[in-house]
């Protein structure tokens, strides 16, 4: 029995068990800590099996013996109560520890000790780890394509003057509020195509032309994600509005529409949307490839936002209508003040996915012939001067589109606070 | 006498194969109170709801105000705004604040400058003893007074006609009264009221008529007094005695 009270305390010997759980514990976290970081093993003289479980072994007695109730420490409590409330629980923590601590060192040394960033050529990267100096050598190009170096400021310039247009919400005083949604859905996206026309196409006020197959770089990814993103929205919504609609022609061609965009693959679409559809088109005819994929990727991704906004439309009780309708307010009355205001505060996480997948799906377009972020990584590491590098490139744009999709969904978590004013 | 501000004549209506109402003839005068009362099931709230038609009548004909409802949108959506109506369930719109929703229709359907929304909207809730929760959203009231803000919501329209399907049903004992005095008050200004409810204290008080009805049909309709005092047919004895 004197055994059976050491492994499980019976609180009289309470701070001892304590105490030496928390060692146990202490010992095998430090032993996976040296073995990786500095490759001592403190207990080499164990044949090699043991002693590679041996701290998962020590670790999981040390759990087992701090896991009391009430054990008269706040920290322990809150250890036992979050990730040490079985012994499963105690062995998942253990090796997510013990992972992590594995992994640290080689992706430390691989990214930061041993990488190279200095220099500009392939030559500088001496060392074992990362080759930083790739992407800052082609850091322009993965920005702005090939789009001349000398007018990168027309980009940056275009982008200021679109974001600054953007912010206009924010001032608009209580009377221009009633115009926002005009603003925002009619003539924001017309000024915003004015400016990057102009400014970043040029051939205008003695800009020099330059045409869209050079456009490329992350500048590219925004181009597209941002006027799919504002165009596939009301289109969406007009849809969704147009499936539920009592007039049969509407919901039929609604219908239609939807079921056929979210039936074929977006590649697809892209291919007949720059090799297919100038076929069709008279000769004299010509449209962008640029504005063309955009239209296509607009097309395509409203399917999508049509029906997410339509589980909002439908999530609405029956009694919204009548009260809109009982106040004498007609179709388009009734669901600009009361239904949509609604239904599209209840769909903010659904657009947001449709969004993110948006963003993520514009490297297709390389697929066209047009050099995104991501494409323009797939030409940089078939240049033959930097071959081999893919890795650290993919790793950039894998960051950066972290960057821009974690700032959307937290952009939409904000929204969903700021409109919860009810239920 | 004076005309009659609605005219239902043969009115029928289904629900798919099941006939709801069947040959309903109503009229109700200017100014009058009709209290609607009858078993669950009976077509009461139907009825009412065809009068704004938020049901649509397949036979026979509705006559509100003058107008005729059928297909023409235009006129339904004039008649809407003639006719005000509170539900069960209240149907407050939960994203607007109690003096918005009272605002929208009169601001987007009426034209009404937005000040003079306000004051009318600010009136009318001081009417029916909500005026210092203008700002809350419907969410923070209690039913009974959610109720209240509902009913201000359609007299904000100036209706010449009030609707209420089953106002009390939805809510605590304590809150009935409340709403009921709201309603008394109302109709002691000299509304014209159609009131779908069980309250038979209400119906006493204020109708000048009373309708019952069972399956789909309007099996009694008599003054009020009398319709207590000795009802002639045996379902609304029936009725009667089980709901007193």
């Amino acid at each position: 029995m004197n055994k059976l009270t050491f492994l499980k305390s019976d609180r009289s010997n309470i701070q001892l068990v304590l105490i030496i759980g928390l060692f146990l514990i202490t010992i095998s976290i430090f032993d996976v800590f040296l073995n990786s970081f500095f490759k001592i093993n403190l207990i080499s003289f164990l044949p090699s099996k043991i002693s590679f479980i041996f701290p998962l072994v020590i670790g999981m007695m040390g759990f087992h013996l701090i896991r009391i109730e009430y054990s008269g420490n706040r920290y322990i409590d809150i250890l036992n109560k979050n990730i040490n409330t079985s012994t499963f629980n105690a062995f998942l923590t253990l090796l997510i520890l013990f992972l992590i601590l594995k992994a640290i060192p080689p992706s430390l040394s691989w990214m930061i000790l041993d990488a190279n960033i200095s220099g500009d050529s392939k030559d500088a990267c001496t060392g074992s780890g990362a080759c930083w100096t790739y992407i800052k050598v082609w850091f322009r190009r993965f920005m702005y394509g090939m789009y001349p170096n000398e007018q990168h400021w027309r980009i940056n310039t275009a982008f200021l003057l679109v974001i600054g247009l953007g912010t206009f919400g924010l001032f608009a005083t209580e009377k221009m509020k009633k115009f926002l949604a005009l603003y925002y859905v009619v003539i924001y996206p017309i000024l915003a195509f004015l400016i990057i026309y102009y400014l970043i196409s040029g051939g205008y006020f003695g800009l020099e032309w330059i045409e869209t197959g050079a456009w490329g770089g992350l500048s590219l990814t925004f181009i597209v994600s941002f006027f799919c993103l504002i165009f596939c929205f009301p289109l969406g919504m007009l849809l969704a509005l147009g499936r539920r609609s009592s007039l049969p022609a509407v919901r039929y061609i609604s219908i239609g529409y939807i079921e056929f965009w979210r039936g074929v693959p977006l590649i697809t679409v892209l291919f007949m949307s720059s090799v297919m559809f100038p076929m069709f088109l008279p000769e004299d005819f010509f449209m962008d490839k640029l504005v063309r994929v955009i239209i296509a990727i607009t097309l395509f991704e409203g399917a999508y936002c049509a029906e997410v906004i339509r589980g909002g439309l439908q999530s609405l009780p029956r009694g919204q209508y009548d009260a809109a309708k009982s106040l004498g307010m007609g179709y388009w009355k009734m669901h600009i003040f009361v239904i949509l205001p609604q239904a599209l505060k209840l769909v903010i996480p659904g657009i947001c996915n449709t969004f993110l997948a948006l963003v993520k799906d514009t490297p297709l377009i390389f697929v066209v012939g047009l050099a995104e972020l991501a494409g323009m990584l797939a030409l940089a590491k078939t240049n033959p001067k930097w071959l081999g590098f893919a890795m650290e490139g993919y790793i950039f744009a894998s960051i950066i589109f972290w960057i821009i999709c974690y700032a959307m969904s937290k952009y939409s978590y904000n929204l969903e606070e700021k409109y919860k004013t009810e239920r | 006498m004076s005309e009659a501000i609605i005219k239902i004549e043969n009115m029928n209506k289904w629900f798919g194969d099941f006939q709801v109402l069947k040959d309903i003839n109503l009229e109700v005068e200017k100014n009058k109170k009709i209290v609607v009362c009858g078993p669950s099931g009976s077509g009461k709230s139907t009825l009412i709801r065809c009068i704004n038609r938020l049901e649509e009548h397949q036979k026979g004909s509705i006559v509100v105000d003058g107008t005729e409802l059928n297909e023409n949108t235009k006129n339904i959506e004039q008649i809407r705004a003639e006719v005000g109506m509170v539900f069960q369930q209240f149907n407050l719109f939960p994203h607007l604040s109690i003096l918005d929703n009272c605002t929208l229709a009169p601001i987007w359907v009426r034209k009404m400058p937005k000040k003079q929304a306000q004051e009318l909207a600010m009136h009318q809730l001081e009417k029916v003893q909500i005026s210092d929760q203008a700002q809350k959203f419907p969410g923070q009231l209690s039913g009974g007074q959610q109720q209240r803000c509902a009913i201000a919501r359609a007299l904000c329209m100036e209706p010449k006609i009030m609707l209420f399907d089953e106002p009390t049903s939805a809510l605590d004992p304590e809150m009935i009264k409340e709403v009921l005095d709201a309603m008394v008050n109302l109709a002691k200004g000299g509304m014209t009221m159609i009131v779908v409810t069980h309250e038979m204290g209400f119906a006493k008080e204020v109708a000048d008529e009373v309708i019952f009805m069972d399956e789909g049909m309007i099996v009694e309709k008599a003054e009020t007094k009398e319709f207590f005092a000795n009802p002639k047919s045996d379902r609304t004895k029936l009725f009667l005695s089980q709901i007193l």
